[in-house]
């Protein structure tokens, strides 16, 4: 299935765009979304932390994905 | 209340959207811009979000403090976009029966808000710019 994965932060200009589409499987996890990112855009490593946003909420490394989640890259945030 | 926008913050909507005849207290906290950083001069921040996580986020923390407090209202307006020194960033106000608490409460928010919202801020200097907090470190964690 094809993901859309939007970015924010520094992850969007690692990305260089604001979403990135990725072909997945079906019940896919997020450590291996992250592990399949950090293959294709290895500056991502470099950050502090990656945690992985499903639907608008932190998602645990073993949440499997399905067609149709939202999914966003979070980076290290910063706000206040 | 809860607010994410790019324009200036009124500081009074956010205190009277907190008002109640039960209050002994409202506690306000307003964060601005610094003019420095790690030793040099900030031209300015850019703040970017992600609003329907933010706003999701920043509703649990408040649930949260609600539980943890006997509060009245609560209200968070977090600006994002361009932003110079000495604007104001960030406010949120608390009310409650006692100071305690709204203190309490308030301190507990700002302190939450800063590690789970999902905001980034860029720190423009004169000579370049950088991401706050999202470079490298040896530690990672993922849950």
């Amino acid at each position: 299935m094809k993901c859309t994965i939007k970015a924010f932060g520094i992850s969007r200009d690692i990305l260089g765009q604001r979403e990135t589409i990725m072909e997945v499987s079906e019940g896919c996890t997020v450590a291996e979304l992250r592990a399949m990112l950090f293959h294709r855009f290895p500056r991502l490593q470099g950050l502090r932390s990656l945690f992985v946003a499903v639907n608008s909420e932190y998602a645990n490394d073993t949440r499997l994905l399905a067609a149709g989640d939202e999914i966003a890259l979070i980076p290290p945030v910063s706000g206040g | 209340m809860i607010k994410i926008t790019e324009k200036p913050i009124d500081i009074q909507k956010v205190i009277d959207a907190t008002s109640s005849l039960g209050a002994g207290a409202v506690n306000v906290f307003i964060g601005t811009v610094r003019n420095t950083a790690h030793g040099k001069n900030v031209v300015w921040l850019e703040y970017e979000c992600y609003e329907s996580m933010a706003v999701a986020e920043i509703r649990k923390i408040m649930d949260e403090a609600s539980h943890r407090w006997p509060l009245l209202g609560a209200a968070v307006s977090h600006r994002v976009g361009t932003l110079k020194p000495g604007e104001v960033s960030v406010v949120i106000a608390v009310s409650a029966p006692h100071r305690k608490d709204s203190f309490e409460a308030c301190q507990y928010i700002i302190d939450t808000l800063k590690v789970k919202v999902p905001i980034w801020k860029k720190e423009i200097f004169e000579d370049g710019e950088e991401w706050i907090s999202a470079q490298p470190n040896m530690e990672r964690s993922y849950n």
